[in-house]
């Protein structure tokens, strides 16, 4: 047979041919230009429009960008070094970088405690952004805001640390009494941390007096820059998601008035601009306090944006929780569990998965609205902009590299806060398969 | 300057709320050692911290000098950086014990808002700018101008009225902030920027080429700028509104913060004497040391040394003294004698 085969057919191949690329036209980057860029030609047209849009944008802008001036004591001498060409006058921000980050009136030499606290708050917040990490961690993370308070506004060592005890006392009673009924534990430790923190007055002469642990104390009117943006963002979302999410859970309540109380709050703080709230903060709560009470006013700033975003955050937590079938509810209560144990172990984590886009929203536009401050003349980072550095005779006329450097540091964290969500999602896989 | 309605509807609530602030705003201050001083936020010439974070300006000048004559020290002030809304109420609160925040002396900020203006530091009003090359040298003649004006302030009347009373019309561009003006009316968005002259000037200092622009002559509406405090404390507010006249009747005299110390020995002007302490007991009447004034001058000098200092014709703001000029010049500063 194969003598046969070797007189019929001329050739036989012996070797596989070696695998050619695929012809140019149908692979690699012109594949991919022709697919995405220039698959028909209206599509062309629009690519040609975008690369001429973004070149003219690159144009304008590299140059001025490049060509900048980081040393000069004025926007005049900016002018001067430049004479006449065009470019950015960055020396603004060389000369007022420590006040853009941190406000005119924080003392310079105490600059590294506000700088520590923030270098803390990323190692201490990463174990409740990260799951991975061990949980031993979270320890950290519980008494941060004791060691920021105590690095940022100083004072003596006793009054944060006697505030951590009291959460402690407050704790250790609510898990003695939460054996018996979880809203008789909550109670208990409510009332045993107040009663504490009611007797803290009286325990720190003493304890100053024996031990007297002090940095040297900065005022909350000194707080400015950057960093007031970062501290008002910082805790407001962090104490706003508990208290949206009790809301949220009040709002559902089968009790008439925690249900009414829930309502009322949202309804009236949704219904009022963050700017009218922090008005009332700063003019009108001076006068519904007693004369001699001096709520500090970053304090009283803290509470209206922690309210209003709670507000927020309770209704994106009840979307969540409407979003559940029926029957989740359902069979939490066939396993016989309470509400308490119903809510933390089957409920709460499928609608807080549920809700994380929603959250974050809230977060990124909260740390925005943290600039609305400065109409109430705090100087936070847009308000030191807008006020002292621009009413400078030295840089009045200088916008563009200001208000850019503004957006560009807010972009970087929001931008931030944005991605680690995303990741947040696909570990959580918020899908539902 | 601008005036906001919702800083006053607050301002009255707020009055109404607690309008009985203290009368002993002296004895608070001396306890306190330090004077609460409200000024802007932000403000070319007139208040605005420096890079080291130290306030300076024409009207914290007044703070320190208040400062001074009453503790002794003018580095004793606490500034209260208080936005166009909330001067009034931070006023009334007793937040800070007086204002010195380029505020227009009004009636009804007088009479209905219970504040007290002790005096006028600086005469302002509103004016118009145009580039040179508009080859216009009158507002008379910017009939059908495209003008820029800022929004909800009082100029946006005064220049309706304006023009309304010599027949003339334009077109308005509104425009929010000073900032944006500038923008604006650089990019040829509008012929003429209309604000307070003072502003005017502060905004064409910051311009590339200041020269090519011009500002006109003419100054339309009257905007008396001056320190306030509450009502009901007299006494308190005599010492504002004296240390002021101080500082002006000291450039009256030639007495400068380089010859008061010369001057403070005794001179032959009784009236020196007076102000200087050498001779009656105004301080004692003040409940204030006799040097009260010495202490306020050497703060930073005389009236027309701060103007000079901080917006005069040697600044980058580069004001012409004009109507602030003493009234043996040609101006309106005149304080009542020392006697």
């Amino acid at each position: 047979m194969s003598d046969v085969h070797a007189r019929t057919v001329a050739f036989v191949r012996e070797s596989e041919i070696p695998p050619a690329p695929p012809p140019e036209a149908v692979g690699g980057a012109v594949k991919w230009l022709r697919d995405n860029l220039f698959s028909n030609w209206f599509n062309a047209a629009l690519t040609l429009a975008s690369l001429y849009a973004i070149y003219w944008v690159l144009a304008q802008s590299l140059p001025w960008i490049l060509n900048g001036v980081w040393n000069a004591g004025s926007l005049a001498e900016c002018r001067e070094i430049l004479a006449g060409t065009s470019g950015a006058c960055w020396a603004v921000l060389t000369e007022r970088w420590n006040q853009l980050l941190f406000g005119f009136t924080y003392p310079s030499r105490l600059y590294w405690r506000p700088s520590l606290a923030f270098l803390l708050l990323l190692v201490c917040a990463a174990p409740v952004l990260f799951p991975a990490l061990p949980r031993r961690m979270l320890i950290l993370t519980a008494f941060y805001p004791f060691v920021a308070y105590f690095l940022i506004w100083g004072g003596s060592i006793w009054t944060p640390v006697l505030t951590a005890v009291g959460f402690m006392v407050g704790y250790a009673v609510y898990s003695r009494l939460v054996t018996q009924s979880f809203a008789m534990g909550f109670f208990g430790g409510v009332v045993a941390a107040l009663v504490f923190w009611l007797l803290q007055g009286y325990l720190i002469p003493p304890l100053s007096a024996v031990a007297p642990i002090a940095l040297e104390a900065v005022p909350s009117r000194n707080m400015g820059g950057f960093m007031l943006n970062i501290i008002l963002g910082t805790v407001c979302i962090s104490l706003s998601l508990p208290i949206g999410i009790a809301l949220a859970l009040g709002r559902q309540s089968s009790l008439p008035i925690i249900k009414w109380i829930s309502v009322i709050f949202i309804e009236f703080i949704r219904g009022v601009p963050l700017i009218t709230l922090l008005f009332v903060a700063n003019v009108v709560l001076a006068y519904f306090l007693p004369p001699q009470t001096n709520l500090d006013l970053i304090l009283r700033v803290v509470i209206m944006i922690t309210m209003f975003a709670s507000a927020y955050i309770a209704e994106v937590v009840r979307g969540g929780l409407a979003a559940l079938p029926r029957g989740q509810y359902e069979a939490a209560d066939s396993l016989g569990l309470d509400y308490a144990q119903a809510m933390r172990l089957i409920i709460l984590p499928q609608a807080l998965k549920i809700s994380i886009p929603g959250i974050v929203n809230v977060a990124v536009g909260l740390f925005k609205d943290t600039t609305l401050v400065s109409v109430i003349s705090m100087f936070d980072l847009v308000g030191m902009i807008r006020g002292p550095i621009l009413a400078s005779t030295d840089w009045n006329g200088v916008y563009w590299e200001l208000f850019g450097f503004a957006a560009l540091l807010f972009f970087v964290v929001c931008y931030g806060i944005s991605q680690y969500s995303q990741w947040l999602e696909r570990q959580l896989q918020t899908d539902r398969r | 300057m601008q005036k906001y309605v919702l800083a006053s509807a607050v301002a009255v609530t707020a009055i109404a709320a607690a309008g009985m602030a203290s009368a002993q705003t002296l004895e608070e201050v001396k306890d306190r050692g330090v004077l609460n001083c409200g000024v802007n936020t932000g403000l070319v010439g007139f208040a605005a911290p420096d890079a080291e974070g130290e306030w300076e300006g024409f009207d914290v000048a007044v703070c320190r000098a208040v400062a001074a004559a009453v503790l002794g020290d003018a580095s004793s002030v606490e500034f209260v950086s208080t936005t166009g809304k909330t001067r009034f109420t931070a006023l009334a609160s007793g937040e800070v014990d007086m204002v010195s925040r380029n505020t227009t002396w009004t009636f009804t900020r007088d009479v209905d808002l219970k504040n007290e203006f002790v005096g006028i530091n600086y005469y302002d009003g509103q004016g118009f700018m145009v580039p040179k090359g508009l080859g216009v040298s009158s507002a008379t003649e910017l009939d059908g101008a495209t003008i820029c004006i800022q929004t909800g302030t009082t100029t946006e009347l005064n220049l309706a009225d304006y023009f309304r009373s010599n027949n003339m019309d334009y077109d308005p561009v509104p425009i929010e902030t000073n900032a944006e003006a500038q923008q604006q009316y650089l990019a040829g968005a509008c012929d003429v920027y209309t604000t307070d002259a003072s502003g005017l000037a502060a905004t064409r200092a910051a311009f590339e080429t200041p020269g090519d622009h011009v500002i006109l002559p003419e100054i339309i509406s009257k905007e008396p700028l001056g320190p306030l405090v509450r009502n009901g404390d007299p006494e308190w507010a005599d010492i504002v509104r004296w240390t002021l006249n101080g500082l002006i009747a000291a450039e009256e005299y030639g007495i400068t913060s380089t010859n008061i110390e010369e001057l403070a020995q005794g001179t032959n002007n009784p009236e020196i004497n007076r102000m200087l302490g050498t001779e009656g007991n105004f301080g004692e009447l003040l409940g204030l040391e006799s040097d009260w004034l010495v202490n306020a001058l050497k703060a930073g000098g005389n009236y027309g040394e701060i103007f000079e200092r901080h917006i005069g014709e040697n600044t980058p703001i580069g004001l012409a003294r004009g109507l602030n000029a003493q009234w043996t010049e040609g101006g309106l500063m005149y304080s009542p004698p020392f006697r």
